[in-house]
């Protein structure tokens, strides 16, 4: 289907069904209850979920194919978001015109960042795409204040021009960001028992365009121009040798997966009309390296779960403050609760750093592949129980 | 490379999936009707206390939530009821907010304006919070406040002292007790001018990012006003460490003060390297050199140690007042805690019963009845005597603090003395200064 054959088609279809089915999938626990703490189908973080899975996704073209780790991918991040909130300030609080320029803003300057840095290969070039992006994180905080407005962020005003659809609402306020008279922030809820599911059209529209990249991304990784990316990965000198240029190749992978951030940076502030600078320094740019190998680089999913997985991390774990704990624990003999509260304690709330550490550092040891690398071994375990394997398909290898 | 493989069976299969995913959104149309964001329908209210826990101002953020807490506990009818005894409306009584238990969730802010954000969105999506309160930082200040406009809750500003989160940012559905530069500048220039005289020469350093350029404005405008010449001003970036070299050209200069437009390790650190560097025994223009340092808070004079005698400074609040609402304060936290609060707990606190107060005076939890009962709403027993929460930009006016670093602390609390209380006719300013547009409030929904 759509030109995919049936191993991809099947993976997108089954990324499409979990997007769908999030709000579900997501708010496992009845409301009220004590794990009711840890579902995470409410709006802002399922459409976060999708937005860093964009991010990613454009992140593992250039990381999973051509091995060039750019430590500097937020800043592209930035500007989409820069330039979606301009869009919003200036002409309208209609999405489509604020994407549209936040991926050709950020394809231009990937295109200017890529031309400079990737004319040097491995540190060097993580180290130069680190150093432009922590150099557009201090203009933005400062100097260019008047465009970026500083460490207050971007936000929209009631005096912004917004010339096709006029500076204020009905009511008064600044209007929401929408798609032709849809707000992204409307929400339906559905009530079933004690259960309580939330359909947010923001969020599905971030799914849906999360769906359309993940589907480019599919085709990218399995057309000849995937196959020459991971031969630069595979072996460049050889590549060079044989008389061909790289260049092209890899500053084409850049610019796209600089757009794919400035995708998810527009989506953002679509979701959330403001842009600060903070989304630009340096710990961003690390935070998609390490969705990316959490995941499993140069997967097709692997992304998307890691991207998920930390950004659950930090908005669910991060919550949990010494009093649930005690609640938790309240069963048990005061001493022992007390023990018990002390030895997790270190590892919620703000402590959520320490438990991803933790979990990153035992996923890269032993799983170098990521999560997806996981859930393959955990598929084989019942494969091979249920029958003999047929013979693997004799596939074609890029030379090592 | 276009390889189409349909079949019946997996035609079928996707066009349900697919099916099935797109009419999801539609085919539900059970919302819920309220009349605003989150009303309460238990017996119990929630609250978003949305403090820094990691970061810069993580100490302030520590502070902030323990006066929450507190105030949680006297308005839950625990505790000896702190400030709610001294405070001149009597509305609340212990027994909640409108009868309903308050109960409360907190968040990480991080002092990023994007985390911030996320951390009271969750709050007001996935806990049902009615009302988001905290922070330790103009930046974030600002953009919770936006996100509360937008979602129709109101939002209590924390410590917050740029003069934007009530100017130029200003929202109908935030509210600030706290000051801000221009009345630290309007406090401080006359104190300044008695002691230091009016033909003094400053040089500025200051934060590079907006609280750093208010401040800077405010202080400049008023010093000159009286007769200071600005020298120079420079720029520091916010995760300077080393302020040696900025040091350095001062006394090249020809300057004779040292205004530091810094805030905690900022100016802990910037105020060690001028006095490592001996400014202070330095006499230029026939003049002893001296320092100002615009905000002042406990927890700096605390990281600054003996640096900080004789500093001036302005504060909110700070727990030596001999005021009723302060002591009845410091006496339930010192209880509680063990050290008196810092201004940040202060301010967090009052904000937190205000709220409460509010509420229970417009009978609803509805964020525009409660806009409508602080607007113009006149108090005392706070801690910083009467007190106006000016309608036309929801700032509160009040008394500001001006303070010295002490030359004899008597323990580690007590290093900051109050030189002077201005009072507030002279730091009251005309609303519409500062530009930017109230609104209308938002109740969502």
């Amino acid at each position: 289907m759509f030109g995919l054959d049936k191993k991809d088609t099947m993976l997108l279809l089954l990324v499409a069904a979990l997007t769908a089915l999030a709000p579900f999938l997501l708010n496992p626990f009845p409301e009220g209850s004590a794990m009711a703490q840890f579902n995470a189908g409410y709006p802002d973080l399922m459409q976060r979920f999708v937005i860093f899975g964009i991010f990613a996704i454009g992140f593992n073209i250039l990381f999973g194919l051509t091995g060039y780790l750019s430590f500097g991918h937020a800043a592209f991040l930035g500007v989409g978001s820069y330039a979606a909130v301009w869009m919003f300030k200036l002409l309208s609080m209609n999405v489509l015109p604020a994407i549209v320029l936040a991926v050709v803003m950020s394809g231009i300057f990937a295109l200017l960042i890529g031309y400079v840095s990737l004319r040097r290969s491995g540190i060097y070039f993580s180290i130069l795409t680190l150093a432009f992006a922590q150099m557009m994180f201090a203009l933005a905080y400062s100097v260019l204040t008047p465009i970026t407005g500083g460490e207050t962020g971007l936000q929209l005003a009631l005096d912004d021009p917004r010339i096709l659809d006029g500076a204020v609402a009905a009511n008064g306020n600044i209007p929401v960001p929408g798609l032709f008279g849809m707000e992204m922030r409307d929400s339906v809820q559905l009530e079933l028992g004690a259960w309580v599911f939330t359909f947010n059209f923001g969020y599905y529209f971030s799914a849906l365009v999360m769906l359309i990249s993940f589907y480019i991304a599919i085709r990218i990784f399995r057309s000849p121009f995937g196959m020459m990316l991971r031969a630069i990965k595979a072996n460049q000198q050889r590549l060079n040798y044989t008389g061909l240029n790289t260049r092209p190749y890899t500053l084409a992978a850049f610019v796209i997966s600089g757009m794919y951030a400035g995708l998810a940076g527009a989506l953002m502030a679509s979701m959330d009309p403001l842009a600060g600078a903070e989304r630009m320094f340096w710990t961003a740019s690390g935070e998609v390296v390490l969705m990316t190998i959490l995941g499993g680089v140069g997967t097709l999913i692997g992304p998307i779960l890691g991207a998920g997985a930390i950004k659950y991390m930090e908005n669910i774990i991060s919550k949990i403050n010494s009093d649930i704990l005690h609640s938790w624990f309240a069963f048990l003999p005061d001493g022992l609760e007390d023990l018990l509260v002390t030895l997790v304690y270190p590892f919620i709330g703000k402590g959520w750093h320490l438990t991803l550490g933790i979990i990153f550092m035992l996923v890269v040891i032993f799983l170098p592949g990521g999560l997806v690398e996981g859930g393959q071994r955990i598929a084989r375990l019942f494969k091979s129980k249920k029958t003999d394997r047929s013979a693997p398909k004799p596939q074609i290898e890029p030379g090592e | 490379m276009s390889k189409t493989n349909l079949t019946r069976r997996g035609l079928l299969r996707s066009g349900a999936v697919a099916g099935a995913g797109v009419a999801l959104p539609t085919i539900f149309t059970g919302s819920s009707v309220a009349a605003f964001t989150n009303e309460p329908t238990g017996s119990t209210v929630t609250l978003g206390f949305n403090v820094p826990q990691t970061g810069p101002y993580a100490d302030e953020g520590a502070d902030e939530l323990r006066a929450y807490e507190l105030a949680v506990e006297h308005l839950n009818g625990g505790g000896d009821g702190g400030m709610m005894n001294t405070f001149s409306s009597k509305a609340l009584n212990g027994s909640g907010i409108l009868g309903k238990k308050v109960q409360y969730v907190t968040g990480d802010t991080q002092t990023k304006s994007d985390a911030a954000r996320a951390s009271a969105k969750s709050m007001i999506e996935k806990d049902g919070a009615v009302m988001i309160t905290g922070g330790s930082s103009s930046g974030v200040a600002v953009a919770v406040q936006a996100l509360c406009q937008e979602a129709g809750v109101i939002f209590m500003a924390g410590l917050t002292h740029s003069n934007d989160t009530t100017g130029k940012d200003k929202r109908a559905n935030g509210f600030r007790h706290f000051f801000n530069s221009y009345m630290s500048g309007a406090a401080l220039a006359p104190i300044l001018a008695k002691n230091y005289g009016t033909d003094r020469k400053a040089y500025h350093l200051t934060a590079d990012y907006n609280w750093g350029y208010t401040t800077e404005e405010a202080i400049r405008n008023s010093t000159e006003a009286m007769g200071w010449e600005t020298v120079a001003a420079v720029k520091t970036p916010l995760t300077q460490t080393d302020f040696s070299s900025y040091i350095a050209p001062v006394l090249q200069s020809g300057a004779d003060v040292l205004v530091l437009n810094h805030y905690g390790g900022n100016m802990v650190n910037s105020l060690t390297n001028a006095v490592q560097f001996g400014l202070r025994e330095k006499v230029v223009n026939g003049k002893n050199f001296e320092i100002v340092v615009p905000l002042y808070s406990r927890l700096m004079a605390k990281g600054a140690g003996a640096n900080v005698k004789g500093i001036y400074g302005s504060t909110n609040w700070h727990w030596s007042l001999q005021d009723e609402g302060t002591k009845a304060f410091v006496k339930s936290f010192g209880t509680k805690y063990g050290f008196p609060p810092s201004q940040a707990a202060h301010t967090c606190y009052a904000q937190a019963l205000l709220y409460a107060d509010a509420v229970q005076r417009a009978g609803s939890f509805n964020p525009c009845a409660v806009a409508e009962a602080l607007e113009g709403f006149e108090f005392d027993g706070m801690g910083n005597g009467k007190t106006l929460y000016r309608a036309e930009d929801h700032q509160c006016f009040k008394d500001v603090l001006v303070v010295r670093g002490k030359e004899n602390p008597t323990s580690e609390f007590d290093l900051l003395e109050i030189v002077e209380i201005t009072p507030v006719e002279q730091v009251t300013y005309d609303a519409s200064i500062f530009g930017g547009q109230l609104g209308t409030c938002n109740p969502g929904a």
